[in-house]
């Protein structure tokens, strides 16, 4: 008996010993669906021997849901900047160790100070990558209905009832996201996007809407990219890097859909996506690891390749296809860019009359 | 009375108390404390923390305070949107009730009626699919019913229809939806209720001049309540809380509950409105849950009589 203690005591020992000196070689990350190259995982697993757990999501909210209640299980994930600001005002993230970032000088040092306002002294996150909300369209379809006199480059093909009407028939969808939806309409009726006034939201926003509302298929913000690519919807109000995909996964297919992405005259919303590790991550030294890797020059332009979305590493500009470098709509020119907005951090009441309004149109109430 | 006997007695007594014990302790860790739990989460505040809401209880200046706000019970009243939408999913979930009656009557009626050995095959099919993942199941309807699916390829490919139809993200997508997942629910209680009954019933009303249809009026039908009952119940009381369903195959306008909970919690991030809305569904199905087991109990105790 006394043998089989001291054994236990033993082990317990051992472990506790390897516990601190080693994290396992396990690593759980949660990223939005469709945004990593094919090969990133398997490099950094060859690379580390760490072996990468990796779950998606689509929507913002259901990431906020997971880590509000503690305990996700995730050593990194993926929520858009506005979300992130929310979150560490929750307090469910854990500084960053640069001392552990050797790459960390490869950030582009302008956005870095642009995104303080979100995340200040860029304490927690890191950017990884950052595209606009802006409009996909089957330029056939929508030609054959519009004639080539199209509004092409205008927000008024989801927001014009006359012209929605005209494309109802072949489908119009919208992102099922009204923190990003709400600030573009607000651009589009030339009021201030990041405004907070829910007179505003409940009057010109959701008159707007509601007059376009029968004209819409559906509110979702993953389907539309297959809808897309195989011609099943012809606008769709969606993020730059998706809708590209379509357009390359309608070229792979040969199906005679062409489709492509508009950043709209009037101006669309900017957003990042941030990279930061939950307070209760159970390995965050292979966290920060990953998040070197990712900072990594070769890394991300094969991401950016992939998904066609821009980093937030410049060096790695040179090696991403100029296809994608040389696209206004991926890349922004500074003229474009004068029109960009990024979107606001939304205070609870807020949040909570948009939501509702967003619920109540989505119904048709 | 010897030792042994008294030793027996005691086991058996105590038998009784634990099988009675094991249904009632996985009620109570399974159903009665996770409802207090989001009970007590509907009488908090939400907030930016982890997690979002307040604690109800609070020790200050030793001075130990419980508070129970009734904000998200009144918020509820007053946004309409909740009202229309427990409306919307009771007639949603009572046509999809009526739909797997009519549908799933003469299927357990069929099968009540092979010879035995038959019987049992049949019904292997009818719980067959259910051995696939409910989510795949639906997820497949999605490509049955698109625009460029199944159903509209085959009908353009025939020339039945030039245009496709628009059945995806529409209520009748939806119906399809519940029926499709629930229709064994409505089927296996039905057949066994069917299946008990006595033939020599028929025979004599056959004997004395009643037409079949007039006999299965007369006597099958009403026999069988007991069975629809608790069919229409196991469809109707989880149709009415349905989220996956609606919110793969239904539109943005179709209004359930299950999904303006999901965007409460999710979207608004309110998860003390969000649990206030789950306790008041909790209520609403309190009646029809009383009603089947008022036809369970009264089943059983004709069932001992018998014996």
């Amino acid at each position: 008996m006394k043998a089989i203690k001291k054994l236990a005591l033993a082990t317990a020992c051992a472990v506790a010993t390897t516990g601190a000196m080693a994290e396992e070689k396990v690593l759980n990350v949660y990223n939005w669906s469709d945004y990593i190259a094919e090969d990133t995982l398997a490099n950094f697993e060859a690379e580390t021997g760490i072996k990468v757990v990796y779950d998606v999501f689509d929507s913002n909210d259901v990431l906020e849901a997971k880590l509000l209640s503690g305990k996700t299980g995730y050593d990194v994930v993926v929520p858009s900047a506005t979300f992130l600001a929310r979150q560490i005002q929750a307090g469910v993230f854990q500084p960053l160790d640069r001392s552990k970032l050797p790459q960390y000088e490869n950030l582009d040092a302008p956005m870095m100070e642009k995104l303080t306002s979100h995340d200040p002294d860029n304490a927690y996150s890191i950017p990884y990558l950052w595209g606009t909300t802006g409009i996909g369209i089957n330029v056939g379809q929508v030609t054959e209905r519009l004639g080539e006199d199209m509004p092409a480059d205008s927000w008024d093909l989801v927001f014009n009832p006359e012209i929605a009407a005209k494309l109802a028939d072949c489908g119009i969808t919208m992102l099922d996201a009204w923190d990003e939806v709400v600030p573009t309409v607000l651009n589009y009726l030339g009021e201030d996007p990041k405004s907070t006034d829910t007179a505003l939201l409940n009057g010109k926003v959701k008159d707007t809407l509601s007059a376009v509302r029968p004209h819409i298929r559906y509110f979702h913000s993953s389907q539309y990219i297959n809808d897309l690519a195989n011609g099943d919807v012809c606008v769709t109000v969606g993020w730059s890097g998706d809708i590209l995909q379509a357009m390359d996964r309608a070229d792979e297919a040969e199906n005679g859909v062409e489709v492509s992405y508009v950043i709209p005259k009037e101006g669309a919303g900017l957003w990042f996506d941030m990279l930061a590790i939950p307070k209760d991550a159970s390995h965050p030294e292979n966290a920060h690891k990953f998040l070197d890797f990712l900072m990594r020059k070769d890394v991300m332009a094969g991401i950016s390749n992939y998904v066609w979305y821009p980093n937030a590493i410049p060096g790695s500009k040179e090696m991403i296809d100029e296809e994608i470098t040389s696209d206004p709509s991926i890349y922004p020119t500074p003229e474009v860019e004068k029109n960009l907005f990024t979107f606001p951090v939304y205070a609870p009441k807020f949040d909570r009359a948009g939501s509702r309004m967003w619920t109540a149109l989505k119904s048709g109430k | 009375m010897n030792i042994a006997q008294v030793f027996t007695q005691t086991l058996k007594q105590s038998g009784k108390k634990l099988v009675v014990l094991l249904p009632f302790s996985w009620l109570l860790v399974f159903f009665l404390i996770p409802f207090l739990i989001v009970l007590q989460i509907s009488f908090s505040e939400s907030r930016i923390a982890q997690p979002p809401f307040t604690d109800l209880t609070s020790f200050v200046d030793d001075v130990y305070t419980i508070s129970l706000n009734l904000f998200n019970y009144i918020d509820l009243y007053e946004y309409d949107l909740y009202l229309s939408g427990y409306i919307s999913s009771v007639k949603i979930a009572f046509t999809a009730t009526t739909l797997c009656l009519l549908i799933g009557y003469p299927i357990a009626y069929a099968i009540a009626k092979l010879p035995p050995h038959t019987r049992n095959l049949a019904l292997m099919l009818v719980i067959l699919p259910s051995w696939t993942s409910f989510l795949i199941r639906i997820y497949a309807w999605i490509g049955i019913l698109k625009q460029n699916g199944l159903i509209n390829n085959a009908l353009m490919g025939l020339g039945v229809i030039e245009q496709p139809l628009e059945i995806l993200h529409t209520p009748i997508a939806v119906y399809i939806g519940i029926v499709y997942a629930y229709l064994p629910f409505m089927v296996l209680p039905i057949y066994t209720n069917l299946v008990k009954h006595d033939s020599s019933l028929l025979e004599a009303a056959a004997d004395l001049g009643a037409r079949p249809i007039g006999s299965f009026f007369k006597i099958t039908l009403p026999l069988s309540v007991s069975g629809i009952v608790a069919g229409s119940m196991l469809v109707f009381i989880p149709s009415v809380g349905e989220f996956v369903i609606p919110e793969l195959l239904g539109g943005p306008d179709t209004l359930m509950i299950g999904k303006l909970l999901w965007s409460e919690f999710f979207n608004a991030r309110n998860w003390p409105g969000a649990s206030a809305v789950a306790v008041v569904m909790l209520l609403l199905l309190i009646l029809p849950i009383t009603i089947f087991q008022r036809y369970q109990a009264k089943d059983l105790e004709e069932q001992a009589n018998e014996h």
